[in-house]
């Protein structure tokens, strides 16, 4: 009889094992599953997979799992493309061009909301004002700020003492700029003066704001989807045709769009770099000699003084998940924001910390002293102040007045079909710089095509 | 050409059924939606679309760019099959020469094949990089021409040409490294003892033997060259500088994956189809005549 | 390097001169010359990858400076574990493995069914099957993208093998190339074959089948790597991490938000590793060209 049984007897044993492990410890485990689809790649990607680990250490009822969905617009035509077909996650990270398309959506699970829903309680007002207004509607945040950078001035040092400047004086303004850097090429300190990142982000957007100058209608896009772009007036045409003027001699050297251009500044050809502050990290890893870093440089008057805007992304919480889980979700947008997580967050990445407590303690914990470096990019973006003021030195800071604020100019912008528009205006810039085109002409068409964009955007959203 | 032998009633169909079955479900029931959707103006989530007849079309066919990008389609689909075809025809022509050490000269022409287009792009990104590449560093002590491609259209061109040539190099030898292994060596020691020379020989007898790979090649080649390419562009100039490497299948990718603009990409498909479905039938109408099937 | 591709081209006919003439001499002129243009060749076309393995074993200070390191260095093991472990190689490989076999396996079988009957039958219909297999060649990956997606979210299969798979499979490359070699084959054969008394099938196995292993071969090389190199569909289509192809690890090593320097010579390490099973399959297969034409000549 045993050897009877025998022929059936593994697969039985199989199989009554296989249901042990896929039922036995199950109803244990239950951990519910948040599913948060983010860009994030190298360093950046390990410490989101571990902002998620520390999460889930920290509770026992929800299991974060966060999984890179490709770059920023893979990520979110990923999205999109799940979310038509329910298989969509609960978090989604979507770069800060993206915020107009999610907000007319009609996808959205507005985070306000979801915590107000599940009462959970959260200070709006302690978070630091410029972010949370690029990610507002009607006063309320939509999304959760979480990577957020700013570009800033970054200079190196060496360079500067070998042509004779005073490395801890960088250049205030765009004339300083020119001076410096025909002297360092003079010197033969560097092939050229300066370079830029993100051409269009801080040079066209960021330039606009920092002057106070409008770059669209209706408050830069906020108050309507009829906009129309005003890069090509008096203080675009003067900033693009100096750059194409420097370009030809050499001060300024066009680097190519995104991160292009970092090698420029990082082996030494370009003595002075405009970039994310989210490079901060990078260079103090991958850079061999002293540099620093300074506000963007100004025009002086007659243009008024105010802020930078940001970039980054931002997550968004996406429509039809169960109350239960939507839960889960609220908690683990709740612990990122609170203060320990920003700022672990802001000292691995070099993004900025987001909450006005975080900042506080960063700066009771000498942080911005050992690194002068991210106080520019916050002083920049709140308006304080661009060197370390002794009240920010450590200890019990007293509170310091800002210099400049927000205007409507300064704030973000909220435009339909960025994406495309930010590519347009980086290929007209390609096109002035390469002396194909005056800068009027550039900006002109630039204008032209990206209105018809706009107009596009706007008749596709009031259907 | 005609060669038909067997007859059947039920058998054909039972053959191509399954190839049929998969193109119909995963090919044109999608492909239908999205060329669809290039007489809509379609919101970005695609939740709401207006019927807008020929609307979008026209918005293509006023906007100078969209030429440009067509000219480009045109230089780059020409200059890559011309490249990869015929340098791997070459290389595919020496590897089978009677000499020792084939397998590993064939292995060698073979692996760079092996490679991701978007690695194939970051890697030639590296070498040719303005900043730190080893080519403009090593060229900066021939010439004094600064062979800048994030500003100068023609090097950026040359540039992606040369890369996705590149990509599909592999490809090519190693169908014309079959196509010439094929051929019989009798055939071969038939013309050697004849006393044709080996550029006869090559002309005369290897080269319209291998002419219906060559044809395969070259269509293969050119529907890649313009429907395949966007990888290596995206990974390497984005499309600029300008819009000087912007050819037609990477603004299609642009507006329609990047921008979700599916009116924009749904015409800008139907566009880029009815031109590659004409060129391909005009290659099979004229240029097929000329290859020759035993 | 447009030069240097056309400098090889006239170097051809020079070289298939030189290969035949001088048979009998002691020296070997020609076959030296094959050498050295072979030699040439291949440092042209192998350079990208000599050079991206070179990156993968230097440090990151070594990658950026000047002048070029073009000598390996010795970071090659450190860098190699450190990409290994970014990655979840394992389990990638094996997903990677699976999708391109299963990719180039179906693709092969399909096509050859079909391109058998396109070219061997006469049926009402032929030309209209063999035109709509070709023309899914001809439309861009990206337009289909968002449908396809939609037509597997209907059948349930988002993030699964098949979803991953079967897609990829509607395409036309493989039904032309056996199209384009059934036509080679000689008039004469099929009628032997009748006069033996063989039907479609018996023809298709026994006849068509053993002489299309060259180019089976050439096929499945292609196609393996075609499978093994895909990135935007499983990007799309697979919602966990142990669905996950090789390809898409590595880019995972690629900074693309613009706000990180790339670590290139993690990249390159991982870009090293997800080259090999492509290159060994490319090796394996090498001997099947040989097999076919051996085959071929019986």
């Amino acid at each position: 009889m045993r050897r009877r049984l025998s022929p059936f007897a593994p697969p039985l044993a199989a199989l009554a094992l296989l249901s042990a492990t896929l039922l036995g410890p199950a109803p244990a485990l239950a951990k519910t599953e948040i599913h948060f689809w983010h860009a994030m790649t190298g360093q950046l990607g390990e410490a989101v997979t571990e902002l998620a680990k520390q999460f889930n250490q920290s509770q026992g009822e929800y299991e974060v799992k966060p999984l890179r969905k490709g770059s920023y617009p893979e990520t979110l035509t990923a999205a999109i493309a799940a979310y038509r077909q329910k298989s969509h996650p609960h978090i989604v990270q979507v770069f800060e061009v993206g915020t107009q398309t999610m907000l007319l959506s009609g996808a959205v699970h507005p985070v306000y909301q979801l915590m107000k829903e599940q009462e959970i309680p959260v200070d709006w007002k302690g978070f630091i004002a410029p972010v949370v207004g690029y990610y507002s509607k009607d006063g309320n945040l939509y999304s959760m700020p979480f990577n957020s950078s700013t570009p800033i001035f970054y200079y190196n040092k060496d360079a500067f003492q070998k042509a004779g400047l005073d490395p801890n004086k960088p250049p205030v303004t765009w004339t300083q700029v020119e001076e410096y850097s025909r002297k360092i090429i003079k010197a033969g300190a560097a092939k050229c003066g300066f370079s830029t990142g993100w051409p269009s982000w801080t040079m066209v957007e960021n330039m606009h704001a920092w002057h106070d100058q409008p770059f669209a209608t209706k408050r830069n896009g906020f108050d309507g989807l009829d906009v129309e772009l005003l890069i090509n007036k008096e203080f675009g045409v003067k900033h693009i045709g100096q750059l194409a003027a420097w370009q030809k001699e050499g001060v300024y050297s066009y680097g190519g769009r995104a991160g292009a251009a970092d090698p420029k500044f990082v082996n030494g050809d370009c003595s002075m770099y405009i970039q994310s502050s989210a490079l901060i990290g990078g260079f103090t890893r991958g850079v061999n000699f002293q540099w620093g870093t300074a506000p963007l440089p100004h025009w002086g008057a007659p243009y008024k003084k105010a802020t930078s805007i940001i970039g980054g992304a931002t997550l968004w919480v996406l429509k039809g998940k169960p109350a239960a889980e939507n839960r889960g979700t609220a908690q683990f947008l709740k612990f990122i924001a609170d203060t320990p997580q920003q700022m672990w967050w802001h000292v691995n990445t070099g993004y900025l910390a987001i909450s006005n407590t975080a900042v506080k303690n960063l700066e009771e914990g000498y942080h911005f002293v050992r690194n002068p470096n991210q106080y520019t990019a916050f002083a920049q973006l709140t308006g304080l102040p661009p060197t370390l003021p002794p009240a920010l030195r450590g200890g019990k800071p007293a509170p310091v007045k800002p210099e400049r604020v927000a205007t409507p100019n300064s704030q973000g912008l909220r435009l339909g079909n960025f994406v495309q528009i930010r590519d347009v205006i980086e290929a007209e810039m390609e096109n002035i710089f390469a002396g194909k085109k005056s800068a009027k002409q550039g900006l002109d068409d630039a204008v032209a095509k990206s209105n018809q964009m706009l107009k596009e955007f706007a008749a596709a959203n009031k259907q | 050409m005609k060669r038909t032998v067997f007859r059947s009633r039920w058998l054909p169909y039972a053959l191509v059924l399954p190839q049929v079955a998969v193109t119909i479900v995963f090919f044109f029931w999608p492909a239908l939606k999205s060329l669809q959707l290039s007489v809509y103006r379609v919101s970005p989530f695609g939740d709401r679309s207006t019927f807008i007849g020929l609307e979008n079309f026209r918005t293509l066919l006023a906007d100078p760019e969209y030429y440009q990008s067509v000219l480009n389609s045109f230089v780059f689909a020409a200059g890559v099959t011309g490249l990869s075809v015929l340098a791997a025809l070459v290389a595919a022509g020496l590897a089978t020469q009677k000499i020792r050490g084939l397998s590993v000269y064939r292995t060698l022409l073979l692996w760079p094949y092996g490679i991701a287009p978007a690695v194939a792009g970051i890697i030639f990104l590296f070498i040719f990089h303005p900043a730190y590449g080893v080519l403009p560093y090593f060229l900066s002590f021939v010439t004094a021409y600064e062979f800048n491609w994030l500003l100068k259209g023609w090097v950026a061109m040359t540039l992606v040409i040369v890369a996705t040539a590149w990509t599909h190099l592999g490809y090519n030898i190693a169908f014309y490294l079959a196509g010439l292994l094929a051929v019989p060596a009798s055939v071969l020691e038939a013309a050697d003892v004849d006393g044709a020379g080996p550029v006869r020989r090559f002309t005369a007898i290897t080269f319209p033997l291998v002419s219906p790979i060559t044809f395969y090649l070259i269509v293969l080649n050119m529907v890649f060259a313009f429907f395949e390419s966007f990888g290596v562009i995206d990974a390497v100039t984005k499309g600029g500088p300008g819009h000087a490497t912007e050819i037609m299948v990477f603004k299609l990718y642009k507006d329609g994956f990047i921008g979700l603009n599916l009116g924009s990409s749904g015409a800008q498909s139907v566009i880029l189809m009815a031109m590659v479905i004409v060129l391909t039938m005009l290659q099979f109408r004229y240029a097929e005549k000329k290859v020759t099937y035993r | 390097m447009t030069a240097v591709g056309a400098g090889r081209i006239e170097g051809a006919h020079v070289a298939a001169d030189a290969a035949v003439a001088p048979r009998r001499k002691p020296v070997d002129w020609g076959a030296l010359l094959v050498h050295a243009l072979l030699l040439a060749c291949i440092a042209v076309v192998a350079f990208p990858l000599y050079y991206a393995f070179i990156i993968s074993t230097q440090s990151l200070q070594e990658v950026v400076q000047r002048p070029p390191l073009l000598l390996p260095s010795s970071h090659l093991v450190e860098n190699y574990v450190d990409a290994w472990q970014k990655v979840n190689l394992g389990q990638m490989l094996f997903n990677s493995a699976v999708m391109a076999v299963t990719i180039a396996a179906g693709k092969i079988a399909i096509s050859m069914l079909s391109a058998f009957a396109i070219v061997y039958f006469d049926f009402r219909g032929r030309m209209l099957c063999f035109w709509m297999i070709f023309v899914t060649l001809m439309l861009p990956v990206p337009v289909r993208l968002m449908s396809t997606y939609e037509v597997i979210g209907t059948l349930g299969w988002i993030n699964t093998y098949q979803g991953l798979t079967i897609p990829l499979m509607a395409s036309a490359t493989a039904t032309f190339l056996f199209r384009q070699f059934y036509l080679t084959i000689p008039n004469e054969m099929v009628e032997a074959a009748q006069l033996d008394g063989a039907g479609p099938m018996r023809f298709l196995w026994s006849f068509l089948l053993p002489l299309s292993w060259a180019n089976i071969a050439a096929l499945f090389v292609v196609l393996f790597i075609f499978g093994w190199n895909q990135y935007l569909w499983p990007l799309m289509i697979t919602n966990t991490e142990a669905m996950r192809t090789i390809v898409i690890g590595l880019e995972g090593l690629i900074p693309r938000s613009g706000t990180e320097l790339p670590t290139w010579n993690l990249i390159m390490a991982g870009a090293v590793m997800a080259l090999l099973p492509p290159v060994a399959v490319i090796v394996l297969m090498q001997r099947w060209f040989v097999k076919g034409l051996v085959e071929a000549e019986k």
